[in-house]
This record gives structure tokens, sequence and C-alpha cells, in this order.
């Protein structure tokens, strides 16, 4: 589904990643770990083109996407990316947040988006909140309110970076319950997380990245249960 | 007649316990009030010069914003391009509009006025005309500075979730930035609504039919200067201070997002 060849990206003098080769299969479901600063967040914001690769290419459903002629807006509207930070837009009521993208784009229309907004409400128990601005919602319903913004675009595709770094402890759950249920349903994942239960629960595989570098991957029983590289070993014994 | 004309006057009368002083203060006061603005009806040549003055402004504003708008989001279309796609005529056009804010911004405002009305339209009779599109292209480049400053400081995560829905550049920024960015220079548009409502007497000094050229030329008739000036200050701080009133009302609404 996307094949990834010798990206590297660097920022000025400094490496972030360097030449990643990797190949994301339909339906795959890839948690992406490691250290702060190893470049993680970089390799998935290079995925949709939100960071601009200093070189290697991007291959996307056959089409090279970090080909200067590629629709960068066509293809990101295949893939749904989720924040940190959510980034809800604070000036419009949930439901605009969720309809704006799919009726601008001519995806939908505003009837159609309207209706498609409130199943995907009704999805994560917020339909009460379709009115609602997102400075009244606590962070875990904002965090669900921008991922089923995403799924109104009917994205491929999902990318997630550290969508539950910013919540307090109490609200995790909830998102990760979300995001559980959408992997469940078949969909093809790429999440940055430092949540090891999730990894090894949902992920398909893991991939432990530091210095810009993929050290290792692996399906999550034995990524965790026997990790072979001597870096993977001393992370995985601070987080675990 | 000066203030101290005035105020001889008053302390006369106030020393003086006859009321015959105190008399002639007052007849002197309101027939100075009556040539200053009854006179002749004089006060309609005070309201068509409101009038020109409003309708300055808002000529003015709708220059200024328009050409705010364009030379913002050129700057920081040029400013926020993805390194190593740079877009050489993005890069002309956004050298063109830093050329035209370097030049407003650092040249006085009387002297752009006198070089549009004496040098550039010196053959125009329209000198009203002729201040407003000078006001307008003044302010412009305030504005553009202005609403740079607002586009800039909204959280980049923003635009950054507006392109990953697949929404382009512009699109991003007419449903995304530009609202909450309006909402923030809202306070310094006003003022500079207010600066460009106040700078409008300057285009008497080529002949605008403004206020002040209104009370100038009642001066020159009376020999009185302080009614008619002070007349036009007052004039002034009233529609100041409906126009904030006006803003506080639009400030509120703009909030509605903000309620918890």
């Amino acid at each position: 589904m996307i094949d990834v060849k010798g990206l590297t990206k660097s920022f000025g003098n400094h490496l972030v990643l360097d030449h990643i080769d990797q190949h994301i299969h339909p339906g795959e479901k890839v948690v992406v770990i490691g250290p702060s600063g190893s470049g993680k967040s970089t390799f998935l914001r290079c995925l949709n083109l939100l960071e601009t690769p200093t070189s290697g290419s991007i291959t996307f459903q056959g089409q090279e996407i970090t080909d200067p002629k590629a629709d960068i807006n066509a293809v990101r509207r295949q893939m749904g990316m989720v924040f940190q930070h959510f980034n809800l837009f604070p000036n419009m009521t949930i439901r605009k947040n969720i309809t704006l993208a799919p009726v601008q784009t001519r995806l939908m229309s505003q009837a159609e988006a309207d209706d498609a907004a409130t199943a995907l409400l009704r999805r994560v128990n917020l339909e009460e909140k379709a009115d609602a601005y997102p400075a009244q919602l606590s962070g875990g319903q904002k965090q669900r309110i921008a991922i089923v913004r995403a799924l109104a675009m009917k994205p491929k595709l999902m990318l997630f970076d550290e969508p539950t770094s910013a919540l307090d402890p109490e609200m995790v759950g909830e998102v990760l319950a979300v995001m559980k249920e959408l992997a469940d349903e078949g969909m093809t994942m790429v999440v940055v997380t430092h949540e090891m239960g999730f990894a090894r629960e949902v992920g398909t595989r893991v991939l432990f990245m530091d210095g810009g570098k993929i050290l290792e991957e692996d399906e999550p029983h034995a990524f965790f249960a026997h990790p072979k590289e001597p870096r993977t070993i001393e992370f995985l014994s601070k987080v675990l | 007649m000066d203030l101290a004309y005035y105020y001889e006057l008053w302390r006369g009368m106030m020393l003086s316990k006859d009321p015959a002083v105190a008399a002639e203060w007052w007849q002197v006061f309101f027939v100075r009030f009556y040539q200053a603005f009854l006179e002749n009806d004089r006060w309609q040549q005070y309201l068509r010069g409101v009038g020109t003055t409003l309708c300055v402004t808002a000529i003015a504003l709708c220059i200024g914003v328009v050409l705010g708008v364009l030379v913002a989001v050129v700057r920081t279309a040029h400013d926020q391009q993805r390194p190593g796609r740079r877009n050489v005529l993005l890069g002309a056009v956004n050298f063109v509009c830093r050329v035209y804010v370097t030049i407003i911004r650092g040249t006085p405002m009387m002297v752009q006025i006198l070089i549009m009305g004496m040098v550039i339209f010196s053959s125009s009779r329209n000198y009203t005309m002729v201040g407003a599109l000078t006001l307008g292209i003044n302010s412009g480049a305030y504005v553009a500075e202005i609403i740079r400053g607002g586009l800039m400081s909204l959280d980049p995560g923003q635009m950054e979730a507006g392109r990953s829905l697949g929404l382009g550049y512009f699109d991003t920024m007419r449903f995304i930035v530009i609202p909450q960015a309006f909402k923030a220079i809202l306070p310094s548009l006003g003022n500079e609504f207010i600066v460009l409502l106040k700078d409008t007497s300057m285009i008497s000094v080529i002949g605008g039919q403004e206020l002040i050229k209104a009370a100038r030329d009642i001066i020159n008739r009376t020999y009185d200067a302080m009614f008619p000036l002070i007349g036009s200050a007052v004039i002034y701080l009233v529609l100041v201070m409906i126009f904030s009133w006006l803003q506080g009302i639009l400030e509120r609404r703009l909030r509605q997002s903000d309620r918890r």
C-alpha cells in the first residue's frame, strides 16, 4: 500500500531520518515506538508529506507521491491523520469540524456529510456534542472527534501521531478503544505511540526506531518477548 | 479670538459683581457659538464634512483591507513555502509587496498625500477621492502587517490539520486560518480604523472637502477658531466612541466559540 524507499530527512545539518526502507501492506497495523527524537513522528509526517523528504521516494497505491507533480491534496484525502494535540478547529462546531473537508472537497453534499457526521458521532458516543465547540470538550472527547473527523473523508489509511500523549491517563482508554475498534474493522493504520499495551494487543507489526533508523521490527509478541538489538532491550527495559 | 481672550473676559466676569459684565460674557459666548454653528446654516457645512469624512473612511477602509489581505496572504504564503520548492512568481510578487510596505511605512502620511495630490494626480480636481485613495493605500500597508501577524501567530497545527484532510492551501486559509486570525487581530484592526478615521483630516491639505476643511472655511469667514475646532474635535470623539462600542459588540459575538 505504501512503499518507502531510501527516505531521508534532515533539518539543516541534523539528520532525522536516515535512508528508511519500509513497506506497509493493506490491513496492517504498524506501531512505531522509540525514544523521543528518534524520528518516528517525522517518519509518520513524511508519509503524508507534512514534512517534505530531503531524498528518497514514497509510493502510495502505485503513485509516487514524492514526485513534485503529484496532486498532494488528492493523496492526503485518502490518508487520515490524527495529531497529538487534536488540532480541532476551535472556531467551528463539532459537526462543522467533521463536515468541512468532505463538503469542500466535493466528496459529499452538505446533507450527506451531516448524516455521515451524525453516524460517526454516534459511533464514538458523542452524538449530543454535535453543536458544541471544541473548547467545551474534554481531551479524550476531542481526540475521538479528531479521529472521526479524519474518518469522514473515508480514508484508506490512518496515521496516528502519539494520539494519547497529551491526554490525562483517565482518558487514554476511551481513545484507544476507538482505535482498536477501527483496527478490528480492517483499517490500515500506522501508529506512533508510547502505549506498549496497545502495540502488543492491536499491532500486527512493531517498528523500533532510534537515531533516524528502524533498528528492529517484528510481530509484536515476538518483539516484546525476544527483542534482539541491545538498544531495543535497553529501551523496553525502561518503558515496560 | 483665542482662549486668552475668553479667559480675560471670564476673569473680568468673576472679579466683578456687576451682572452687566456677566451678561456681556454670555453674550460674546453665544454670538461666537451662533456664528460658528448656526449663522447661514453653517451646521450643514459640518454635517456635509462629517458625511465626506465617513465616506472617505469607508472607501479608504475597503481599499486598505483588500490591499492588506492580499499583501499579507502573499507574504505569509511566501514565508511558509516548503523549502526546496520556492515559487519564482511568488517570490517576485512578495518582493513587490515588501517594497510597497517599506515605502508606505517609511514616509510620512502628509508627504504621501501631498505627492498624490500635487504630483501624481496634479491634474485631477476630485481632491476628496484622491485623498481617499491615498489613505487606502497607506492603510493597506499597516493592515497587511497586522494581518500577517495574526496569520503567523496561529498554531501551525491548524494549517496542518486542514491540509491533512485534503484541503488546499487557500481553502485552509479561507475556512480555518483567516477566521481565527481575524478574531485575534480585531483589536488592532479597530485601532487602525480609528487612526484612519482621524487621519482623513489630513486630506484637507490637498483640498479634500471633509470636516476640518469645513471648519477652516468657517474660521476664515468668522475669524474665530475656537468653536469650529473644538466642535470638530467633539465630533471626531463621538464618532470614535460610537465605533469603539460597535467593535466591542462584534468582539463579544466572535468570542461565542470560547464559551465553555
